[in-house]
This record gives C-alpha cells, sequence and structure tokens, in this order.
C-alpha cells in the first residue's frame, strides 16, 4: 500500500467506527425512550407491561376526580368504556383536564394495576381528540 | 366576500401563469411571467389579510380563526392561524423569495437563470395546486351570517406569535433559493465559482430568519405553553431544526467550496437537503399526521397530496442529484489537519444530528404505518444521542478557527490554545461553583467547551490585533459567541434549574434557591375578551409577580398565563395550576438560571448572519 491507499484505508476505518458508535448511541437511546401505548382494556386484561414506561388514552370519567386535601396528589377514572382504570398523579393537571375529557397519560402500571402517571396530556381545543385515544375509541359507545 | 372571490381569482390566474411560463421556460418572457405569477399570489394573500380586517365571516376559514373581539393585529396573526392560511403565507413568501431571486438573475448566465426559476416555478406549481385542489381558504359559507366568530385559538394570542411564523416560514422557504440553485447546477452539470458567490447571500437570509424564528418560537413557547420549558422536541419544533443544522452545515461547505472544489457535491447535497426538509417540515408535520401541539386538523385527501408531492420532489431532486453529482464531484487528498477537515467533521456531525432528529421524528410515523402499535419518542432519546455530538462540535468549533486551510501542523496549535484551552475549563468550574456552590459534571463539561469556544474567539481577536478585518469575520465572531451563549443558557437551567409543583395559599411562602415566594392574594379580572383570575406574589419581599389564569369567552377555553421575574442570571417563573379548596392554588414555581442566554444567544446568531450579508450589499445595488 502506499500513502495515499494507506490514508485512505484510516480515513475509512475511523469512519466505520464513528458511524457504529453513532448507529449504536442512537439504538441504545430509542429503546430506552420510547412508550407504547395501550388502552384501558389492555391494561386491564394485564396485556401492559408493568412497571415500564408506557402511554395510555380515554376519556376522564365523570365525578370520578379526587383531589387530596393536604398536596397536589390527584386521583381519578380513565375509561375506553370497555373497562375503566384508576390512574394516580401528583402535580399540576392540565388546563384543559376535566370531565368527559379526551387524555393521554405517561408512565407506569404498578403491581396493584393502578396507573401512576407521571405526566399528564390534555389538548388546548375543545374538539380535540388526542389520534390515539379517537382510534382506541371508535366502536365503543359511552 | 368580493374579497375572497377576487382572492381565487387571483390564485388561479397565478397557477395558469406559472404553467404558461413553465412551458415557455427558454423563452424570453419566463423572467415577466415570474414576476406577474407572483405579484398575484400576493396579492391572493392580501385579499386573505382583507377578508380578516373586516370580519368577512362568510368566508369559512375567517369564522373559524378570528371573531369581532380580536383587536386588529390578532386579526393579522389569525391570517396564519390555521392550516390553509399558513399554507397561503407559504406561497406568497415563495413569490417574494421568487421575485427578490429574478432581480439577480441579470447578473447570471443566462441558461443556468432560467433552469433555477424553472425549479422555483415547479415548487410554486405544486404549492399552488394544493392550496387551489385540497386547502382554498377563501371557501364560502352560509349557515352562520351573523356570528362574532369562533375566535384565535387563545394560545396563539401573542405578540411572539406575530413575528414567529412569518419569520420561521421565511426561513423555511428561503431555502428554495439555494435548492433552484442547486438542482440549476445539477441540471447543468457546473457550478462556477462566480454562482457560489451568488448563492451565500440567499442561504445567508434564509438561516438568519430561521434562526431568529426559531429563537422566537422557544421563546414564545417558555411563556405561552404555560410550563417553563424552552424546547420539547415536538415534532413541530423538530421540523424547523433540521433544516436549521443543514442549512448552518451549508453555510460553512459553502465556504470552503469556494477554495476547495472537493466541498462543491457535498455543498449541493446539503442544499437539497435543507429544502427537503423544509417540505417535509412544513407539510409532513403540519398535516397532523403526526401527534403535535402544533398539528392542524387531519383531512385524508390533504394527506394523500401532500405525500405525493413530497415523494415527487424529493425523489426528482435526489434522483437528479444521483445521476449528475459525479460531473461536480472533484476528489483530491485532504490532509487530516486542516481548517477544511475540521470543517468537515463538523458538517458531518450536523448532518448526523439531523438524521437523529429525522429518526425520532419519523420513527412512531413509520411504526404506526407497518401496524406495529402507536408509540412517542421522548425527550431524553434526543438529549442522550445529541450530548455526545454536541461536546465533538464545541471542540471543533473552536479549534478550526485557529488552523490553516490546507495543512497544519498540530504541535504549532496545540501551542497557540493549550492555554486557552485550560482556562476555559477551569474558568467554567470556577463560574458554577461560584454561582451554585455545587458542580453537575455534566453541565461542566458543556459550559467549558462553550466557554473555549468563547476563549478561542478572544484568542483569534488577540492574534488578529492591528490587522484590518472583514465584515465576514466580525459575522463569524458574532454568531460563534450567539451559539456558545445559547449552549451555555440551555446546559446551565437544564442542569440548575429547580421545579416545585405545590399548593400554595394566601401568606403562604416558598423558598426556592435562597429567593423568597410569597403568595399575597387572588382577585378576579376582566379583559377584551376573557375573564379570569389573577394572583399576586412577592418575590423577596420586593417585587411582585402577577400570573393569571384566564378563560376566553368564545370556547370557553382556559388558558395558563405565567409571570416571569427575569434578569440576566435567573428567572424566577410562576404559573398557576387550578384553583383547589378554601382559596388555595395549585402552583407551578421555577428558577431558571441562565435561561435568558439562550434566547439572546440566538439573537446574536441572527446579527451575525445579517452583519455577514452587510459584506454583500453592494452588488445587490448594483444589480438593482
Amino acid at each position: 500500500m502506499n500513502q495515499i491507499q494507506k490514508n485512505k484505508f484510516k480515513f475509512l476505518i475511523g469512519g466505520m467506527v464513528a458511524l457504529g458508535m453513532v448507529v449504536a448511541l442512537i439504538t441504545y437511546a430509542l429503546r430506552q425512550n420510547i412508550s407504547l401505548y395501550y388502552t384501558p382494556a389492555q391494561i386491564i386484561a394485564k396485556q401492559a407491561p408493568k412497571n415500564t414506561l408506557i402511554r395510555a388514552g380515554g376519556m376522564v370519567v365523570s365525578n370520578s376526580i379526587e383531589r387530596s386535601k393536604k398536596s397536589l396528589q390527584v386521583s381519578f377514572l380513565l375509561t375506553d368504556y370497555q373497562q375503566t382504570m384508576q390512574v394516580h398523579y401528583q402535580g399540576i393537571l392540565p388546563d384543559l383536564f376535566r370531565d368527559g375529557q379526551g387524555v393521554v397519560v405517561r408512565g407506569y402500571v404498578n403491581n396493584q394495576n393502578v396507573f401512576e402517571a407521571q405526566e399528564v396530556l390534555a389538548k388546548h381545543d375543545e374538539n380535540y381528540m388526542p389520534p390515539e385515544v379517537r382510534k382506541s375509541l371508535q366502536g365503543n359507545k359511552p | 366576500m368580493i374579497g375572497a372571490q377576487l382572492g381565487f381569482i387571483l390564485l388561479c390566474l397565478a397557477m395558469a401563469l406559472v404553467l404558461t411560463a413553465l412551458v415557455r421556460w427558454q423563452s424570453g418572457d419566463l423572467l415577466v411571467l415570474t414576476r406577474l405569477a407572483c405579484g398575484l399570489v400576493c396579492g391572493a394573500f392580501l385579499c386573505l389579510v382583507g377578508c380578516f380586517l373586516t370580519n368577512s365571516f362568510a368566508v369559512a376559514y375567517v369564522l373559524k380563526n378570528s371573531s369581532t373581539l380580536l383587536p386588529w393585529y390578532y386579526k393579522l396573526c389569525a391570517v396564519w392561524g390555521g392550516h390553509e392560511g399558513s399554507v397561503l403565507l407559504w406561497a406568497m413568501l415563495l413569490s417574494v423569495w421568487t421575485l427578490a431571486f429574478s432581480v439577480q438573475t441579470t447578473d447570471m448566465e443566462r441558461l443556468f437563470a432560467q433552469r433555477a426559476l424553472t425549479v422555483l416555478l415547479v415548487v410554486k406549481l405544486g404549492l399552488l395546486s394544493f392550496i387551489i385542489f385540497t386547502s382554498n381558504p377563501f371557501i364560502l359559507q352560509f349557515q352562520e351570517l351573523n356570528s362574532i366568530g369562533k375566535d384565535l385559538n387563545p394560545l396563539l394570542q401573542d405578540p411572539g406569535f406575530l413575528l414567529h411564523p412569518p419569520l420561521l416560514y421565511f426561513g423555511y422557504v428561503g431555502f428554495a433559493v439555494p435548492f433552484a440553485f442547486a438542482m440549476a447546477a445539477l441540471w447543468s452539470g457546473e457550478f462556477s465559482n462566480q454562482n457560489i458567490k451568488l448563492l451565500k447571500p440567499w442561504v445567508l437570509l434564509a438561516w438568519s430568519c430561521l434562526t431568529l424564528g426559531i429563537t422566537l418560537g422557544s421563546w414564545w413557547a417558555y411563556r405561552e405553553l404555560g410550563w417553563g420549558g424552552f424546547w420539547f422536541w415536538d415534532p413541530v419544533e423538530n421540523a424547523s431544526i433540521m433544516p436549521w443544522l443543514v442549512g448552518t452545515a451549508l453555510l460553512h461547505a459553502l465556504i470552503v467550496s469556494q477554495k476547495q472544489a472537493t466541498f462543491l457535491a457535498w455543498s449541493i447535497l446539503l442544499a437539497v437537503t435543507a429544502f427537503a426538509l423544509s417540505l417535509i417540515g412544513t407539510f409532513l408535520v403540519r398535516s397532523g399526521v403526526l401527534t403535535s401541539v402544533h398539528a392542524f386538523a387531519v383531512d385524508p385527501k390533504r394527506g394523500l397530496f401532500i405525500l405525493v408531492f413530497l415523494i415527487a420532489m424529493i425523489s426528482w431532486a435526489y434522483g437528479l442529484y444521483l445521476f449528475k453529482a459525479h460531473k461536480l464531484l472533484v476528489t483530491k487528498p485532504m490532509y487530516w489537519f486542516s481548517r477544511e477537515s475540521s470543517i468537515l467533521i463538523n458538517n458531518l456531525i450536523l448532518f448526523v444530528m439531523m438524521l437523529v432528529v429525522l429518526i425520532g421524528t419519523l420513527y412512531p410515523l413509520i411504526v404506526d404505518g407497518l401496524g406495529f402499535g402507536k408509540l412517542s419518542v421522548g425527550a431524553p432519546y434526543f438529549n442522550t444521542v445529541m450530548l455526545p455530538m454536541l461536546l465533538i462540535f464545541l471542540l471543533f468549533m473552536g479549534l478550526a478557527i485557529h488552523l490553516h486551510w490546507q495543512q497544519d501542523s498540530l504541535s504549532r496549535v496545540m501551542k497557540k490554545v493549550l492555554v486557552p484551552f485550560i482556562l476555559s475549563i477551569v474558568g467554567a468550574y470556577l463560574l458554577l461553583k461560584g454561582l451554585f456552590g455545587e458542580i453537575n459534571w455534566l453541565t461542566c463539561m458543556i459550559v467549558a467547551l462553550a466557554m473555549w469556544v468563547l476563549a478561542s474567539l478572544m484568542l483569534s481577536l488577540y492574534c488578529q490585533r492591528g490587522r484590518p478585518k472583514k465584515a465576514n469575520y466580525w459575522a463569524m465572531w458574532i454568531a460563534h459567541s450567539g451559539f456558545a451563549f445559547s449552549i451555555i443558557g440551555i446546559a446551565v437551567s437544564s442542569g440548575y434549574g429547580i421545579e416545585k409543583d405545590l399548593k400554595m395559599q394566601p401568606h403562604e411562602s416558598v423558598s426556592i434557591a435562597q429567593h423568597q415566594v410569597r403568595f399575597i392574594k387572588e382577585q378576579s379580572i376582566m379583559g377584551a375578551n376573557y375573564h379570569g383570575a389573577l394572583v399576586e406574589f412577592s418575590l423577596d419581599e420586593r417585587t411582585a409577580i402577577y400570573p393569571e389564569k384566564r378563560i376566553y369567552n368564545v370556547g370557553n377555553m382556559v388558558m395558563t398565563d405565567a409571570a416571569v421575574d427575569a434578569n440576566l442570571v435567573r428567572d424566577i417563573y410562576i404559573a398557576l395550576g387550578e384553583p383547589l379548596n378554601s382559596q388555595a392554588w395549585a402552583v407551578r414555581v421555577y428558577y431558571k438560571p441562565l435561561i435568558r442566554w439562550i434566547w439572546f444567544g440566538g439573537v446574536l446568531m441572527f446579527l451575525g448572519g445579517v452583519s455577514a450579508l452587510y459584506h454583500y450589499r453592494r452588488h445587490w445595488w448594483l444589480n438593482a
């Protein structure tokens, strides 16, 4: 090999190593940070993995919102009109969170099959329904 | 109503003109036809503006996005508050860019100019037919005539929104001109130095506007979305950062291209990609295919049109690249330690960063499309992958400006930069220790490298003392320091920020990072188109902070209006959650150190870009 070929070879190896590292990093980070979507019915039927970050969506059941007297602890029921599950959350609820509103929660299902939410999302539009919720509610009648 | 009809007629006429121009692209009328078509599209946009200002609720789009209660400047905002209007804004801005470009064509070789204009016209044709066939903002309705309008989404009723979308779009659309250059270059199989010189100001202008647009958007999200974040890795934000990353790479690749023909093919790829990403950004993401805060209504016809348009444009562009780029390909060995090799490394990092964002944004879409279920990619994905790349990027960013072109020696540069490099690490440590008393090592590492960029800029100023400097040098200096400031702001506010969610009632106080925040009292408020509650807080018993909760009259929408006590060193940010029992509120209190630096840096980057344009002013006036 002459000098130029040697240099090319070095660049090639360097490039491959860098590329490999980037791909590894991306795969690792993707794996850690994706959250799959489940419906309350799936969660009650224990089809969702426990203690893994997932999302769930449905309608907030009327008059099910209970606030703690002392802290920002709140609990409510989420339904897809087939099954209803309990959600616990600590913190501030979004502005459009209310009875009968479609919401998406992100968090973990604990061993009692209660959803411990880290985040509650409700969109800023009266007519808005998160697409996942709309899709999973199709066919189910209130 | 007449305005609406006139607007639609103008659009159709413009479309007819564009078609004629495309058929006769080699003739002498191309320029006239193009300019006329551009003028008509601008006219149509003005018609829509007129409809909004005169409350013509017979136009369905106006009814949906405006109300008589809105002040006039928010009516202006409402023009691009929905899908149809924002696409028309896109088309209008494309016309403005095309018009400006048509002035420059007198300076170019005739065939090259014709080809570039043709490319712009093809883009415009796609856009106009998209508007006319699927997203016509001028459709009339006769069901609700005595309405006061359904009002603009209160989130968008913000002065930031007056400037943010037009600027952002101006930047996005601006990459159409480099795209036209690149396509014309591929078409003719050559890209002269003269044309590179002519292209540079366009990239600069588009990039500057995009930078300012993103900065404003981040500032708007911080204040208006209510929860104090400056960046959410939301699909629409990603859509704006991707062309920015590639645009930044393009800007630097063009500088090298003027000296080294080896960079030509790469620059062209970047120019094509930047515009392809702008298209993906505006159409794929905005169409609501992805779940997003910004998504407008979903309509399957639109989705299909967008998909076909995107695939056609992208396969045209990359197909041409695939078959023609070899004509522009120049291979020459590059020395591993030189300014251009450093720029190339950072170019590659920027490109990979873009791919990372693209993967994270499209992954849920692809998985869903294949029927594997709904998933979402969280923000930590982006942060994890970006961080190591950012560190290397900053290292080379500081290094590159001290390197010679073509070849340099490692030992010479080491001798020069070692002291500032060590100083910046020590400086970062001392700064964080002094400000916060403790060290967050990750933050410290980023801040150290950002300070290294600043130190290296100082060093370069010192080395060049007494020598005359070009406007370009100062532009680089300002923009690079702006980037470093932004990074410091991001690192410190994320690393040292404190967030507290609490239940608070009158006279209760909370301490956050050596500040006392006290709940004083609640009162009710009444605005032009909303009512609600306002709570007075005091900060350290001196300054008052007034966050609000608003309920908008039309549509009964609830909005959090956060309030901030800001200075250069920190923000204290208070947002109201919901009223709880007996006068108590759920309250979120944030302490965000150095967060202003993020936007300050963004503005500096913008100013840097604009001052580089100063260099071209004479060429421009000569042409006009």
